[in-house]
């Protein structure tokens, strides 16, 4: 899928609570090996939200300074989509708070979008139409989470919490957005029935009908539409719901470590589901040079997948003036919790009284 | 807190909307729709003004009997700051060790969780604060 008209991203900036726990930690619960665990799913900790920071307080922080980072005012802003399977109300969007934290309501239009780990990069996809088509000057796509495994489950071991806010639009932009494509189909690999708080998964056939067939046909898709070959990209973002699978995917389809690693933050701070690939994206970005060739894959259970071949432009160096955190400093400073007090800030456990 | 009073502070919970008085140019927060030191100049007088979220902190203290709202933050820090407007806000100081805290030290403001109604009900956002680096390189 090509726009009609140049788009891409003007501003970006992502955020990521301070709290870690180490799989070591949650195996120490539960009877299990949690180190071992953490090196197979290459993973040394994951990030967990403060009991006063959820979906909506992250896709915020994220948002202002990436409307900051664009040179714009919230105002500016003619649509704002959040992709989450975490928003704080099942009725009730998350969207129209973060606009009006911006100021960038009432006259504009805002959703949420769930799609499992990729409603982010759908929102990419609905605001790279609407600027191109010209409904719209700017639009906001933010993909956030915090995401939750049950206690025990080997999803506990990788559920992070953080996001990243686009601006997109088609003037001074820091990259433009060349191509997108998807792939599609009903796979159920993971879900959560309306009501329950903890999701479920089919283990491992979360992996090679689910995750790998669609990270790979889509990227082959994109290159075939491209006409590029891995090696025509400096970088490139997969979906990483562990360290395990971006580099299995990467190696199978011919891109190599030193292309995923700058985007691959799951090791640090867990999967962030749909805050995961806008996250590894950012932190591509904020050492990316003017010229060079992103591509970028989401996956998302379900099952979907979308990618997008990105180019960085001259604006990228004004980055580097900006106050504005790049994910480096939103992902360091990190302050370790016992099991006991995850559990109380992830509202496993009430206090009386 | 009633649904129609909650809506009604959104505008000053999330962007920290106060008003000035053009006659004396003094900024309040919350709004004031007139000045008390201006009284009748200041009537159809006072304009909209948006906090940028940043200041220094006053004084702060560590509550240790926490608000039932409160109480999986406990013990928490809360502080008086000094905006650069000139007014002052109360709120709490979140990710920092109440060693590191100190008066003059500069802060910003950032959108967290105030409380909600009940489980099922509304959730209450708007400003808490954070040391101004800390999510600045040195």
């Amino acid at each position: 899928m090509k726009t009609e008209k140049e788009v891409g991203i003007k501003g970006y900036a992502g955020y990521v609570p301070k709290y870690r726990i180490t799989p070591k930690e949650i195996g120490d619960v539960w009877g299990k090996d949690g180190e071992a665990m953490g090196k197979g799913l290459r993973i040394e900790q994951k990030s967990v939200p403060a009991p006063d920071e959820d979906v909506v307080t992250i896709s915020t922080q994220a948002a202002k300074w990436a409307i900051q980072r664009a040179g714009i005012k919230g105002n500016d802003l003619d649509a704002i989509y959040v992709g989450s399977e975490s928003h704080p109300y099942a009725v009730k969007p998350t969207a129209t708070i973060v606009a009006a934290s911006l100021a960038a309501s009432p006259h504009m239009t805002a959703a949420d979008y769930e799609f499992a780990c990729k409603a982010g990069t759908a929102a990419f996809q609905t605001c790279m139409g609407m600027v191109s088509s010209g409904m719209i000057k700017n639009g906001m796509a933010i993909g956030a989470d915090t995401s939750q495994g049950a206690p025990s489950d080997a999803l506990e071991y990788s559920a992070g919490a953080g996001g990243a806010a686009y601006v997109i639009g088609s003037e001074d932009l820091l990259a433009t957005i060349e191509r997108t494509c998807s792939f599609t189909t009903d796979t159920p690999d993971f879900w959560r029935r309306e009501g329950e708080k903890y999701p479920q998964h089919g283990g491992r056939f979360t992996g090679k009908p689910a995750y790998f067939k669609h990270v790979t046909t889509c990227t082959e898709k994109l290159l075939e539409e491209t006409g590029k070959e891995p090696e025509d990209y400096d970088y490139a973002v997969f979906h990483q719901p562990n360290g395990k699978f971006p580099m299995k995917a990467a190696k199978k389809m011919g891109f190599s470590k030193e292309q995923i690693e700058p985007g691959l933050l799951v090791p640090k701070i867990g999967n962030t589901y749909s805050g995961a690939v806008p996250l590894g994206l950012a932190a591509t970005l904020d050492q990316a040079e003017p010229g060079d060739n992103i591509l970028v894959t989401s996956y998302g259970s379900g099952a979907g997948a979308d990618s997008f071949d990105i180019k960085v432009t001259e604006n990228i160096e004004k980055i580097e003036e900006q106050d504005v955190p790049k994910i480096e400093d939103v992902t360091t400073g990190e302050e370790y919790i016992s099991y006991a007090v995850y559990a109380k800030y992830r509202d496993k456990i009430h206090g009386g009284g | 807190m009633a649904i129609p009073r909650f809506w009604r502070e959104i505008r000053q919970r999330y962007k920290g909307i106060g008003s000035t008085c053009n006659a004396c140019g003094k900024m309040y927060f919350p709004p004031r729709d007139i000045c008390p030191e201006c009284r009748r100049e200041s009537f159809h007088n006072m304009e909209e003004q948006e906090l940028e979220g940043r200041g220094e902190i006053v004084t702060y203290t560590k509550v240790h009997e926490p608000h039932p709202e409160f109480k999986d933050l406990s013990p928490y820090i809360m502080t008086i700051v000094e905006m650069e407007e000139g007014v002052r806000l109360t709120g709490h100081i979140v990710d920092v060790d109440f060693e590191d805290v100190e008066r003059g030290m500069e802060v910003e403001a950032s959108m967290r969780k105030l409380g909600e109604e009940s489980e099922e009900g509304l959730i209450y956002y708007g400003y808490k604060f954070w040391p101004i680096d800390t999510h600045r390189p040195e």
